[in-house]
């Protein structure tokens, strides 16, 4: 183990990793074009991808705002050395807010033509069973009951609103929190740990309360019709598990180029165990919502996964539970495996590409139905979007005053970890 | 974890002046090794009568049948199945603290394992006499054995939940009784190594050779882990298929999906309460104040609130969503537990789970004593409440309105569920007797690491921040078991 560290470094971003996360932005760009151009089909497919991505995007940012204020709340020693990682993820979120209601925007204001049962309907490309025009006026010819009793939830004002004040808050309190976290480095002392705390608490309340209403809204309501109480919690899991898998993604990236040379397989190991325990509660939380709706095989919520058996899904829905569950768990399990950072990177790897199809399952059934597809404008939207992470969090840790939060009361525990 | 590197500021997990670890085994086998003081005699005859009236009721339920109980054609359920969650809940916490918290490298589960598992296992069989009970012909329980037989197509149906129910159930308390008694060993041993006669060989046949060998010392802490391993899965199985009996088998087609992690959830939040009802209790009485501290009595009101939080989350999701589905049915179930005939206990449950548990952000309240063992006896209450109203609330009024009907509860009900109670403190004073009720050597591990004396000696030594320590010393306040006369030179 080394014993000196040199805590003033700081970490540039430049040459060829900030080259090919431009390059990644522009394949998305060249994606996103080309489905425009293609017109047809592929213009939803467009919208849902970016709705996918977006929604990706902001969910691994929030990832980082939970994952650093429970690790506070519960004073976890073990991950002071990394938290400034999760904090730049956290300064992301801003950004990512603003992408996703512009995508959503767009997706509600651009419309298009469809028939459904003989009938023709003008129809928004994103959350078309909710918000196509006259779905909720009583006398016209496009009036659904069902969703006129959700009007409540289900309209524009207060769909945005729910947009805009909880990503609003949930960024206020993460940049506040990581900037307490910066300040302490220069202050000292125990005021700014104990704000941090008073925050966390804050954030994790707000967020518990909230989280499932975004996810209804944003997600769910995709497919009006359905509901699912656990879907909230399906998301959380799924949210939670991706954003901990590009936790360790980034911590391997820097080590790999030479920073961050205090943490090792000690800390790999704690993060693994994390990974591992929670692909294993988020199959539980899948498998319990899929369960129930099929034993109580009522035709309003079993419709939902009767769509994803349908030929063009059913492939992709048993695939999910291999690439969420069954990798990690076989990857993961032996506690050597955890603490090879080989091992863990290709883990996280597959379960990025397992939540992305996770994500996939939840949207594309209920927008692009059977005319689903996997190419240009799956593999490019990812690849935007995943160039504009990496550049935005890279180009945050650039900027973080330090690498490591210098003055945490548990820094020493941190750094000394071992299991 | 603990190392020489902890920092000063995480808060004693044991507390006192002169801590040995000879006066450890001394003071914690104080109960096991002398006669029982007059607190225990009262707290034990009690009990004891509790269970003889369970003994009565349970009696006269097998002896006349099922019709003993206010149960009715349309409410076939009751007080029975309430009561068998309600205790299986409870064992939850058991599991949480021994497997969960042990993974998770939370060394404060030390002092109080051994009560929470012991609790567990009660808890269980508490459990388990309910569904002998309430299988009418308890003679016949083996039917719920896949067992070969001559009756032709007779065979447990596996698509009913109450069958997985048997299975998960007898696990858990298999692997809990195991997990439990390994972590005795050791004490065990501890305790034969001190007796004499008689008492020296029954203690030394329960210690199984206990050693202390480095070897013994190893094995003991690999099998840990991997009952640990083992029984972490064991902490959410349990209460999900729990819940798949009522999300599956109420009314049919009603179920929420949020229900398996929302009733885990519950369970953890009714186990840590009991755990807080016992200990509170047991802390005064055996005078355990050095290894139960505020810190653990202030981190379990945490957990508890916690949990209520999340149960809340729950019964919001759920009452959102049955107006979101815009199914009438769906609708009408939760309209009628709000403001239906037994309002009085969704009200009750609401209040007691959900917002009962938010006065615990106040430090002052966390910190007392009286009022947290108040509040845990409020959430066993709401608990309690949470299986009454999801299960006779949804019974009560099925679809259709002519076969509508209340329940009302006879003697005999309620005296199945209170000497339930007594049978449980029953058991768990006898424990307290002949076994020690904290596992002594691992909190021995906690006296040159975790301790106040160590930490003491760290501050005295210097090398480290004056805020920290100032912290430090400030959190001190709050503990019962600290004198701070102590901190006014260092």
């Amino acid at each position: 183990m080394k014993t000196h560290n040199n805590f003033d470094e700081r970490f540039e971003f430049t040459g060829t990793a900030k080259t090919i996360s431009l390059v990644g932005i522009v394949l998305g760009v060249i994606g996103i074009a080309f489905g425009f151009i293609s017109g047809g089909d592929h213009i939803q497919r467009v919208y849902s991808n970016l709705l996918l991505m977006g929604y990706f995007f902001v969910c691994v940012c929030l990832a980082g705002i939970f994952f650093s204020a429970y690790n506070y709340v519960a004073q976890a020693g073990w991950s002071a050395s990394l938290i400034r990682i999760p904090q730049a993820f956290a300064k992301v979120l801003p950004i990512a807010s603003i992408i996703l209601i512009l995508i959503i925007t767009a997706g509600l204001l651009h419309t298009h033509t469809v028939t459904e049962n003989g009938k023709t309907e003008t129809v928004p490309y994103l959350y078309a069973h909710w918000a196509a025009h006259g779905i909720t006026t009583p006398g016209s010819e496009n009036f659904d009951a069902i969703i006129y009793g959700k009007k409540g939830f289900l309209n524009i004002p207060f769909f945005y609103g729910v947009l805009i004040v909880f990503l609003g808050v949930y960024s206020f309190l993460g940049i506040k929190m990581a900037k307490f976290s910066e300040a302490e480095d220069t202050e000292g002392g125990m005021a700014n740990y104990d704000k941090i705390f008073k925050y966390a608490c804050i954030f994790l309340v707000i967020f518990g309360f909230t989280f499932p209403i975004f996810a209804f809204g944003v997600i769910m309501s995709l497919e009006a019709h359905w509901f699912s109480t656990m879907f909230g919690w399906y998301n959380l899991a799924a949210m939670h598990v991706s954003g901990l898998a590009v936790i360790a993604l980034v911590i391997i990236y820097l080590q790999k180029r030479g920073y961050f040379t205090w943490l090792n397989e000690n800390h790999l190991h704690d993060l693994g165990k994390l990974i591992f325990g929670f692909s294993i509660f988020w199959c539980y939380v899948w498998f319990a919502q899929f369960f129930l709706t099929w034993y109580a095989n009522m035709p309003e919520e079993s419709v939902y996964f009767y769509k994803r058996w349908e030929p063009e899904y059913k492939w992709w829905f048993w695939l999910n539970i291999v690439l969420n569950f069954l990798a990690p768990l076989l990857l993961l399990m032996s506690r050597d495996a955890k603490r090879l950072s080989n091992r863990v990177m290709w883990t996280c790897i597959v379960l990025i590409a397992g939540h992305w199809l996770d994500y996939y399952l939840m949207i594309m059934p209920g927008t692009v139905g059977e005319h689903r597809g996997f190419f240009i404008e799956e593999v490019f939207t990812f690849a935007g979007f995943a160039g504009l992470f990496f550049y935005l969090v890279m180009g945050k840790i650039a900027k973080a005053p330090s690498l490591v939060p210098k003055k945490h009361p548990f820094l020493q525990e941190s750094l000394h970890h071992h299991r | 974890m603990a190392h020489h590197h902890e920092s000063i500021i995480r808060e004693p997990l044991m507390t006192g002046k002169d801590m040995t670890y000879a006066r450890i085994t001394n003071e914690i086998l104080l109960p096991v090794e002398n006669k029982p003081n007059k607190a225990w005699w009262i707290g034990f005859v009690v009990s004891a009568l509790g269970a003889l009236l369970w003994v009565v009721s349970i009696s006269l339920t097998f002896w006349y049948g099922l019709g003993e109980w206010g149960l009715n054609k349309t409410v076939g359920w009751a007080w029975d199945i309430t009561g068998f969650v309600w205790w299986v809940g409870i064992g939850h916490a058991g599991t949480l603290i021994s497997a969960v918290l042990l993974i998770f490298g939370q060394n404060w589960r030390n002092s109080i394992n051994r009560s929470a598992e012991a609790m567990t296992i009660f808890a269980v069989i508490c459990a388990a006499t309910y569904i002998v009970a309430h299988m009418g012909r308890p003679w016949l329980a083996y039917f719920t054995l896949p067992l070969p037989n001559q009756y032709g197509s007779l065979w447990v149906n596996w698509n009913s939940a109450l069958m997985m129910d048997v299975f998960a159930i007898s696990t858990y308390f298999s692997v809990s009784l195991l997990f439990w008694y390994t972590g005795l060993l050791p004490d065990i041993a501890s305790i034969r190594d001190r007796a004499k006669g008689l008492r020296r060989r029954i203690y030394s046949i329960l210690s199984f050779g206990w050693t202390g060998s480095l070897k013994t010392w190893q094995r003991f802490e690999t099998v840990s882990l991997i009952l640990a391993g083992i029984s972490t899965p064991l902490v959410l199985s349990v209460h999900t298929i729990v819940s798949f009996d009522f999300a599956t088998s109420l009314e049919p087609g009603w179920h929420t999906t949020i229900f398996p992690p929302y009733f885990v959830a519950g369970a953890i939040f009714s186990g840590f309460a009991m755990v807080q009802t016992l200990l509170l209790v047991t802390r005064k009485v055996l005078g355990l104040e050095n290894y139960i501290t505020m810190f653990h009595i202030e981190s379990m009101n945490k957990i508890i609130m916690l949990t209520g939080s999340i149960v809340g989350v729950a019964y919001i999701t759920e009452f959102f969503i049955a107006w979101y589905s815009q199914v009438e049915y769906e609708q009408y179930a939760f309209i009628n537990r709000a403001t239906g005939p037994y309002w009085w206990a969704y009200w009750s449950m609401m209040s007691c789970n959900v917002i009962s548990p938010q006065l615990f952000w106040s430090s002052k309240l966390r910190r007392s004593i009286p009022f947290s063992w108040a509040l845990s006896i409020v959430v066993n209450i709401g608990m309690w409440f949470e299986r009454f109203v999801i299960i006779v609330t949804s019974l009560h009024r099925d679809y259709i309105p002519s076969s509508w009907a209340m329940f009302y509860p006879t003697w005999v009900d309620v005296g199945v569920f209170i000497g339930s109670i007594g049978v449980f403190f029953t058991l768990f004073l006898l424990f307290i007797r002949v076994l020690p009720s904290v596992a002594i050597a691992e909190v021995k591990l906690l006296l040159k690491t975790a301790s106040e004396q160590a930490k003491m000696k760290q501050i005295k030594e210097g090398h480290l921040e004056p805020a920290e320590v100032q912290y430090y010393k400030e959190s001190l306040t709050k503990y019962d078991s600290v004198d701070m006369a102590d901190y006014e030179k260092v």
